[in-house]
């Protein structure tokens, strides 16, 4: 094991390498590899942070028993020339202090939020910097900060630029800003090069639709480099639950974590590190552990070599502990889920469920699934929403455990056609599948795919299945309705028809005889057979008044 | 019968059938009424309901009957076309012309409103339809004055009467009397006649040489033929000329497995028309021949055999598993005999031995020896 000159010889290179040189090698892994991606990306990075920023200080608000606002976000691309474009996204959250906005904007991997563990969106970004670095390297423009911290006082205008050598913010512009409208709030503004695709599966519009359905709470208006203005509404009118940082637990922990906080600790001895800096973990395991690796559980935890920790480690995943604690997930929630997607899509039926949290490698994980059927739902494959952490997942669908999950299911069994040569069921659906965590696995530093671990396959089968076997009622109910309205239909169809024949036979009436056959239709069915035939007969004159 | 008392008839049947028509479109309202699924029995025409009676030896309709109603989605549709044939069977009752099945048919089509849909589309659903009302009312299309298309012609010494017309049976030269498809009393009446028996021949070619050889004159009897598969007007005629005038009758057909039938169809009725089997059968007819016996007793040269096919061989097997034929011992031995002779002789070859072999040594021969199948 020599984790630890690995990890320094990282470290120093990464200081030693201009960090433009850094970025160009790394387009790939931090989302900028082609210009449709690199659009999402930065709107997706300011986006994140938005909703991040707004929840957070919402939730302080709220703590603290002042008035608080939901979410209100804008988002505005526009056309600058060419394929340079300037991505606006605008938000009422707190507001950033002047004082740390260069840092906030201009320093690459500055307030990182890795190894924090706690479900939040950030985990998944690279952070904003990156997106403003990509800008200054394709158009050379640098980006603009509006800033607004409290009402009392007039907003801060900051232009900047990311001085590559330093790693630092070189301020452009600095000065009070009169016209920002929130109360509260931040607008970012950055220039870049990039595609701009109006629809599909990866355009900016299908992941703001996407954003909205997993934050019903929010409000997100897009306007569109055409002018064309969308608002995805509120579905929800409260918060989310509050998500909580927790203390990693030793079944999850890798080496390299475990080296990096024996060094940070400020416990004084091993035994109260265990103890105090893991969750689950109470002395008499703590003890055990230690006594099991032959560590003196006295000793200062910076004292321990590779060798030591290495064996920490092994007899601390093997420890008879206690799962994790769950409450500090936050899932979207079911009555919010089915709220917003009944919203966007205005579905014949929808189920979803959330199902109760679980475990891998030590952390928490939870699944919550959503299937939606028909309305403005279009034909052909099932549309799959991949959701991590409120986050949608737009790229990789083939590398990710949700896209697996959905495939290996028995869709014939619910009723639901899927041909053996396609992952996808073939139906007007959505399938909604959201995962969150505090630590969400993905399948690499492009961070799309969410990795195959067995168990969380296992949950997103089990959400699903839930779901599907309510899709299944309906379904049969639905197939059962038509099947009999056809039937009844054939009855009424042929009604006028038999009415002049029985009066020719009688000499009786023929309005009067179909007036006793829709009776009877109306007593044995419960259908007004006038009606559906007055339907009938516009339907037919629509349909030759169009051929 | 004089004019005036065939009118009387035709009225009294028109009647009965008009008021039977009625009450079907009564009964039907009065289901509706009390909330019923409208619904009609009608008399099953397939092999399952047909039975060789002993007695008439003759086919019968069975009891069997299947339920036709309104709110069933496979009968819905016959259940409205069965109320619409029989509304306009009623007008044509009322009319008092005749009218063929193809007018019929028109008479009924018609679009369904709100539907891309007719209420018939091809000739064949409403002439079954006509079947079914037939069972349903105990009464034959012909006396409602529907008519199909004719094809009996016959010749010989007989005058008859056709609505009001006297015609001569022995003086119509080379085409003869071509046997309208409705032949009821009062449209056609039979003058007393002194000919000894009907020959029913098969196939209309073979007719036409008989009669062009006055062969009718030559044995002093009326020859008919129904061109293969006999329509209803030939086989209603043929029995009214041996029930009313006591005439015997012989049929003459290939000798192939088809023949056989058709001569089983003259003389005990067909399956499908089990129903009108009491009004066109004639149980006592003989058949005359080709049998398997004239091939070796005319020397019928082996090169005017035909091969027998596929089909044929399972024919026969259907056949002569028929209750009329399973217990007849002779046409069993005729059965037998042309499966393993492999070959069948049309009626035709005949004119091979001779221009006028058929009517001057064939037939005579026949008649001379009694050799028939009874």
């Amino acid at each position: 094991m020599n984790d630890k000159t690995v990890a320094d010889d990282l470290a120093k290179k990464h200081k030693s390498i201009s960090i433009a040189e850094f970025f160009e090698k790394n387009r790939h892994l931090l989302g900028f590899d082609s210009k449709v991606k690199a659009m999402l990306t930065c709107v997706k990075e300011a986006v994140d942070n938005s909703l991040d920023a707004c929840e957070e200080n919402a939730s302080e608000l709220k703590k603290k028993k002042k008035n608080f606002e939901l979410p209100n976000i804008l988002v505005r691309i526009d056309n600058v020339q060419n394929d340079i474009y300037k991505i606006i996204v605008e938000d009422n959250g707190p507001g950033i202090s002047p004082k740390i906005i260069p840092q906030v904007f201009a320093k690459l991997l500055y307030g990182s939020k890795f190894h924090r563990l706690k479900q939040g969106r950030g985990q998944q970004g690279i952070g904003i910097s990156a997106s403003i670095l990509y800008g200054q390297l394709t158009t050379g423009k640098p980006a603009r900060i509006i800033s607004r911290i409290s009402p009392n006082q007039p907003a801060r205008i900051v232009e900047l630029m990311i001085d590559i050598k330093n790693n630092d913010a070189s301020i452009i512009r600095d000065e009070e800003f009169a016209k920002f409208a929130n109360e509260t709030g931040t607008r970012v503004e950055i220039i870049i090069e990039g595609t701009y695709y109006k629809t599909g599966d990866k355009s900016v519009y299908e992941y703001l639709r996407r954003t909205s359905i997993v934050n019903p709470h929010a409000r997100i208006t897009f306007i569109e480099p055409d002018g064309n203005k969308i608002i995805f509404k509120r579905a929800v009118e409260s918060l989310p639950r509050e998500t909580k940082e927790i203390k990693p637990h030793p079944w999850g922990l890798e080496l390299g974590i475990l080296i990096r906080m024996l060094k940070e600790t400020k416990k004084n001895t091993v035994l109260s590190f265990l103890t105090d800096e893991f969750s689950k973990m109470g002395s008499t395991s703590a003890k055990a552990i230690l006594e099991h690796s032959k560590v003196n559980p006295k000793r200062k935890p910076s004292s321990l070599t590779v060798e030591e920790a290495t064996d920490v480690l092994k007899f601390m995943q093997k420890a008879e502990l206690q799962r994790p604690p769950t409450d500090c997930l936050s899932p979207v929630g079911r009555g919010a889920i089915e709220k917003s997607l009944k919203l966007e899509y205005n579905p014949e039926f929808i189920a979803a469920t959330t199902r109760a949290p679980n475990v891998y490698r030590g952390y928490p994980f939870q699944v919550e699934s959503a299937i939606a059927y028909g309305g403005d739902i279009p034909e052909g494959n099932a549309n799959l929403m991949r959701i991590a952490n409120k986050v949608p997942l737009l790229y990789e669908s083939g590398a990710c455990a949700i896209t697996a999950g959905v495939s290996e299911m028995d869709w014939k069994r619910y009723g639901v056609n899927k041909p053996s040569n396609s992952s996808m069921p073939q139906a007007p659906l959505i399938l909604l599948v959201h995962i969150c965590s505090v630590w969400v696995p993905f399948t690499s530093e492009s961070k799309a795919a969410i990795a195959n671990y067995p168990i969380i396959i296992k949950e997103i089968k089990l959400s699903l299945q839930e779901c599907a076997r309510q899709l299944n009622v309906f379904l049969r109910k639905k197939m059962k309705a038509k099947k009999e309205a056809l039937r009844i239909s054939t009855f009424i169809k042929y009604g006028g028809v038999m009415a002049k024949a029985l009066s020719d036979l009688t000499n009786k009436d023929s309005k009067e005889i179909e007036k006793t056959i829709n009776k009877l239709i109306e007593k044995k069915f419960g259908i007004n057979a006038d009606e559906t035939k007055k339907r009938m007969i516009e339907a037919e004159k629509k349909k030759e008044g169009g051929e | 019968m004089k004019q005036s008392e065939q009118k009387k008839i035709r009225l009294k049947t028109s009647k009965e059938i008009n008021d039977k028509l009625v009450e079907l479109g009564k009964k039907v309202i009065k289901q509706l009424k009390d909330y019923e699924n409208p619904s009609v029995n009608i008399p099953l025409r397939s092999l399952s309901n047909v039975y060789f009676d002993e007695k008439s030896r003759m086919l019968h309709l069975g009891n069997k009957t299947s339920d036709r109603s309104y709110l069933n989605l496979s009968q819905s549709k016959s259940f409205m076309q069965t109320m619409l044939v029989a509304s306009k069977l009623r007008e044509v009752i009322k009319d008092g012309s005749h009218f063929g099945l193809r007018q019929l048919f028109y008479m009924c089509k018609g679009g369904i409103p709100g539907t891309k849909e007719n209420t018939f589309d091809d000739q064949s659903e409403s002439d079954i339809i006509i079947e079914d009302i037939e069972g349903l009312l105990s009464r034959l299309r012909e006396e409602i004055g529907i008519f199909a298309i004719s094809k009996g012609k016959m010749s010989g010494d007989l005058k008859i009467v056709d609505s009001g017309d006297k015609i001569d049976c022995g003086k119509l030269g080379s085409s003869g009397y071509g046997i309208p498809s409705i032949v009821e009393k009062g449209i056609i009446d039979f003058d007393k006649t002194s000919v000894d028996f009907v020959l029913v021949v098969e196939k209309e070619q073979t007719w036409n040489r008989l009669n062009q050889d006055r062969f009718w004159k030559r044995k002093n009897c009326l020859i008919i033929t129904g061109g293969g598969q006999p329509d209803r007007g030939t086989r209603r005629f043929l029995h009214r000329l041996n029930s009313e005038l006591d005439l015997p009758v012989y049929v003459f057909t290939d000798m192939d497995i088809w023949g056989y039938y058709i001569y089983s169809v003259y003389k005990q009725g067909s399956i499908n028309l089990a129903h009108f089997s009491e009004n066109a059968a004639v149980p006592d007819a003989k058949f005359i021949g080709v049998k398997m016996s004239d091939v070796e007793k005319f020397n019928i040269p082996k090169s005017h055999w035909i091969p027998m096919k596929k089909i044929d061989y399972k024919r026969v097997r259907e056949i002569s598993e028929y209750e009329w034929f399973k217990t007849d011992k002779a046409w069993q031995k005729e059965f037998k005999k042309l499966s393993d002779f492999k070959h069948v002789v049309e009626q035709d070859v005949l004119v091979a031995k001779g221009l006028d072999f058929m009517s001057k040594e064939y037939l005579p021969f026949k008649f001379d020896t009694k050799d028939w199948i009874e």
